[in-house]
C-alpha cells in the first residue's frame, strides 16, 4: 500500500540565508521596530533610554498588560472580543485588597501580616476573574450574544462591582509579600537571577536538540546543523543579555541605608546589591510559557486555531466550540486577575481607575502583535512584543516630554499603522 | 438477507414552519454506492446532515447493521464510522494538511500533548498512497489547490477506517483531472467494502459512479431505482417533475 517516499526528498531550491535558518520573518520585522523605537528614543533622550534603570522599568509596566495580550490572543483568534479586561482587572483587584486589608485581618481575625493573606487574597481574586469570564464565555457561547455586547456591558458592570465592594476608597497599603509580585518591590537579585537564566538557556538548547532529532527520527527534512547552532547561539545570547542588563540596575545606596537587611547585608556600607529579575516579569514569562504550550501542544490550543479558522468545520469536526468559547473567556478572566495582583502591588494599593484603558491597550497588543481579527491566526510572542513596543512609545515619549494629547495620537496612529502593514506583509505572502 | 449497513425509516425534520424533510426512508448497503439527486433545496443535503450528526432529527429512526443508533452530534457519528466529506470542504484554513486530517482526533504523546511529529508522518504515508503528487505539507490548507484541499479532506476519512461515508459534492470545485481521480478513489473504497452516500447535481457522473440513485423533491422521497433499470430521462424527470415514470407505468 505504502510506496517509498522518494519524491519527498528531491533537492531543496535554493534558499536565502533567512529562509535557511526559518526564523518568522514577521517576528524579525516586530523586533526591528522595536529596536529602532528603542534607539530612536535613545538618541533623543541622549542615552537616557537604553539603561538598565529604565529597561527595568519598562519591563515591570509592561507585565501586566502583556499578561492579559496573552489571554486576547486566543479570543481574538476564535474571532471574539473582549472589552471588559480592564474592568474585570478592576474587579479582581478590589476583591483581593478587600480581602487582606478588610476582610482577613478584620472580619476574620487574621494577623496582619499573616503568611496566608497574600495567597487566600490570589486565590480569591482568580477564582472571581475565572467566574466572570466564565460567566461572559457562556453569554456568547451558550446564549450566542456577540461578545462584543456581551463584554462591553462588562465594561460597565464589572469596574463599577469592584467600586461597589470598596465603596469608592482606595485600600491600601496591600500586605507585604503580596507586594513582591508589582515589581520593583519583588526581585531575584543577582546570583538567583543568573542561576534562572542559565537553566533557561539550558533549557532552550536541549529543546533545540531534542525537535531536531524528533524530526531525523521520523525522517522529516531538518536545517542545515550551522543554522541550527546558529538559532541556538542567538536565543541563548538574548537570554544572558537579558539577564545581564537586569543585574545591572544596582539598588540605589539611599534604598540599601534604609532597611540593609532586606539585600542579606548587615550594615549599609560596601552593600551593592543589584535588582535582578523582577518577579512580576518573571510571572510574565511563566505564563507566556504555559500560553504557547497550550497554543501549540495541546488540543485546546488546537481547537482554538482550528474554531479561528473555520469555525462550521470545528463544528463538525466533533469540537464543543461552546465549551471552548467559555474555557477562552474564563482563562481571559483568570489572566484579568493575575495581571491585577501585577497592577495593583506595583501601585501598593488598590484604586478604583486601576486597569482603565487597558482593554485598548490589551486588544492593540495583541493586534500589533500579529493577530487577526478575522480570526485563525496570533502568536503569544507577538502579542506580549506588541504590549512591549506600546509601552517603549509611551514611556519613551513620556521621557522626551512630548505633550500628552500627542503621546495618544501617535500610539493610535502606530496602531492602525501596524495592521495596515501587516495586511500588506499577507498579501505579499499571498494569503488572505 | 442481512441487514443494511445503513437503514434511515421515516426521517423527518423541519426548520421553522418548513419541513424540510418528510417521512424519508432510505437504504445503503456495504460495497454500494447510492446517489442522492433532486434540486437545489429538495433537502439531501439535509437528510444527509442528519446521518452524519450536524442536524438533529424530529423524527424517525436510523439503524447501523440492523441495530438501532441515536445520532445527536458529529461525534456520535464518528463513533458508528461515519465520515462525511462536506461540499464546504470543512478545513480550517489556517492549519496545516495534517493538523486538519486530525481534527478533533489528535495524536498524543505519553503527556497528553499534541504530537505533531507523528501525525506528519502518518499523513505523509496516507497522502503517497491517496495522493503521491502531494508535498505541501507543512503549509496552511489555504494554499492548497482545490484538489490538494479535496484529498484532505478524502483522506481524513480513509484513515480512520470510515466504514459509511457520505460525500457531499465532492466533485463540485475540482478539476477534470481531479474529478477523475476522485472516481477512481470512489470505485476502490466500494471494493474495500464500504457505503457511500453521494451527492451531486450531474445525472450523467452519477449514472457511473452509482449503483443506486435516490430522487428527493421538495423534501419527499420521489424514488428509488438501481441505474441499470432506468435512462438519465427517467432520472431527469423525477427530478423535475416529482413523479416516479416506472412506479407509474
Amino acid at each position: 500500500m505504502s510506496e517509498p517516499q522518494t519524491q519527498t526528498q528531491s533537492a531543496p531550491p535554493k534558499r536565502s540565508f533567512l529562509q535557511t535558518l526559518e526564523i518568522d520573518t514577521r517576528l524579525l520585522g516586530m523586533i526591528g521596530a522595536f529596536l529602532l523605537v528603542a534607539l530612536v528614543f535613545n538618541v533623543l533622550t541622549d542615552g537616557r533610554f537604553l539603561t538598565p534603570r529604565n529597561i527595568f522599568n519598562l519591563t515591570i509596566q509592561t507585565a501586566s498588560v502583556a499578561i492579559m495580550a496573552t489571554g486576547m490572543v486566543f479570543v481574538i483568534v476564535t474571532r471574539h472580543i473582549d472589552l471588559s479586561v480592564g474592568a474585570i482587572l478592576a474587579a479582581c483587584s478590589a476583591l483581593m485588597a478587600m480581602t487582606q486589608v478588610r476582610f482577613l485581618p478584620g472580619t476574620l481575625g487574621l494577623e496582619i501580616g499573616h503568611w496566608a493573606i497574600p495567597w487566600i487574597a490570589i486565590a480569591a481574586g482568580l477564582a472571581l476573574g475565572t467566574l466572570i469570564g466564565a460567566f461572559n464565555g457562556w453569554l456568547i457561547g451558550y446564549q450566542g450574544i456577540p461578545a462584543f455586547i456581551v463584554t462591553l456591558g462588562g465594561f460597565l458592570v464589572w469596574r463599577n462591582v469592584g467600586w461597589y465592594q470598596t465603596g469608592g476608597q482606595t485600600i491600601g497599603p496591600l500586605d507585604q509579600t503580596f507586594m513582591t509580585f508589582g515589581g520593583i518591590n519583588g526581585t531575584l537579585g543577582g546570583p538567583l537571577s543568573w542561576a534562572l537564566g542559565v537553566l533557561a538557556i539550558l533549557f532552550t538548547a536541549f529543546a533545540i536538540y531534542n525537535s531536531r532529532r524528533t524530526k531525523v527520527k521520523h525522517g522529516f527534512p531538518v536545517k542545515p546543523l550551522w543554522a541550527e547552532v546558529t538559532l541556538a547561539a542567538i536565543a541563548c545570547g538574548a537570554i544572558a543579555g537579558f539577564i545581564a542588563i537586569l543585574t545591572h540596575y544596582s539598588v540605589p545606596s539611599r534604598v540599601v541605608a534604609r532597611d540593609p537587611a532586606r539585600f542579606g547585608c548587615e550594615v549599609a556600607e560596601g552593600c551593592t546589591p543589584v535588582y535582578g529579575l523582577p518577579i512580576s516579569v518573571l510571572l510574565l514569562i511563566g505564563v507566556a510559557a504555559v500560553m504557547t504550550v497550550i497554543a501549540r501542544r495541546t488540543r485546546f490550543g488546537r481547537y482554538i486555531f482550528a474554531t479561528g479558522g473555520n469555525p462550521d468545520a470545528a463544528e463538525l469536526s466533533g469540537i464543543n466550540t461552546r465549551m471552548l468559547t467559555v474555557k477562552i473567556f474564563a482563562l481571559m478572566g483568570a489572566l484579568c486577575a493575575l495581571a491585577a495582583v501585577v497592577a495593583s502591588s506595583r501601585l501598593a494599593n488598590h484604586s478604583n481607575d486601576l486597569g482603565t484603558l487597558d482593554e485598548l491597550r490589551v486588544i492593540a497588543a495583541a493586534v500589533i502583535g500579529g493577530t487577526a481579527l478575522s480570526g485563525g491566526i496570533g502568536t503569544i510572542y507577538g502579542a506580549i512584543l506588541g504590549a512591549l513596543i506600546m509601552q517603549s512609545l509611551q514611556s519613551g515619549m513620556a521621557m522626551v516630554g512630548v505633550d500628552a494629547p500627542l503621546q495618544n495620537i501617535v500610539v493610535g496612529a502606530v496602531l492602525v499603522f501596524a495592521v495596515f502593514i501587516d495586511i500588506q506583509y499577507r498579501k505579499r505572502l499571498g494569503g488572505k | 438477507m442481512a441487514a443494511p449497513l445503513v437503514e434511515m425509516k421515516d426521517v423527518s425534520i423541519a426548520f421553522g414552519g418548513v419541513q424540510a424533510v418528510d417521512k424519508v426512508s432510505i437504504t445503503l448497503n456495504a460495497g454500494e454506492v447510492v446517489g442522492l439527486l433532486g434540486h437545489n433545496g429538495a433537502g439531501k443535503s439535509t437528510l444527509i446532515k442528519m446521518l452524519s450528526g450536524a442536524y438533529k432529527m424530529d423524527s424517525g429512526e436510523i439503524f447501523i447493521n440492523g441495530k438501532k443508533v441515536t445520532i445527536n452530534s458529529p461525534r456520535d457519528a464518528r463513533d458508528q464510522n461515519i465520515e462525511t466529506i462536506y461540499q464546504t470542504l470543512a478545513l480550517a484554513d489556517n492549519l496545516d494538511a495534517a493538523s486538519n486530517l486530525f481534527l478533533g482526533r489528535e495524536l498524543t504523546n505519553a503527556f497528553g500533548f499534541v504530537d505533531d511529529d507523528r501525525m506528519e508522518a502518518e499523513t505523509r504515508k496516507i497522502m503517497a498512497r491517496l495522493n503521491p503528487n502531494f508535498k505541501k505539507l507543512k503549509e496552511p490548507v489555504s494554499a492548497l489547490s482545490g484538489g490538494q484541499r479535496q484529498s484532505v479532506a478524502i483522506a481524513r476519512a480513509v484513515y480512520f477506517n470510515a466504514k459509511i461515508l457520505i460525500m457531499d459534492e465532492p466533485t463540485a470545485a475540482l478539476g477534470v483531472h481531479e474529478t477523475a481521480m476522485v472516481a477512481e478513489l470512489i470505485q476502490e473504497l466500494k471494493k474495500q467494502g464500504l457505503g457511500i452516500f453521494l451527492i451531486s447535481h450531474d445525472t450523467r457522473e452519477m449514472m457511473e459512479l452509482c449503483d443506486r440513485v435516490a430522487v428527493m423533491k421538495n423534501g419527499q422521497m420521489v424514488g428509488t431505482e438501481r441505474v441499470e433499470d432506468v435512462t438519465e430521462d427517467d432520472i431527469l424527470s423525477m427530478i423535475i417533475l416529482g413523479k416516479n415514470p416506472k412506479a407509474a407505468a
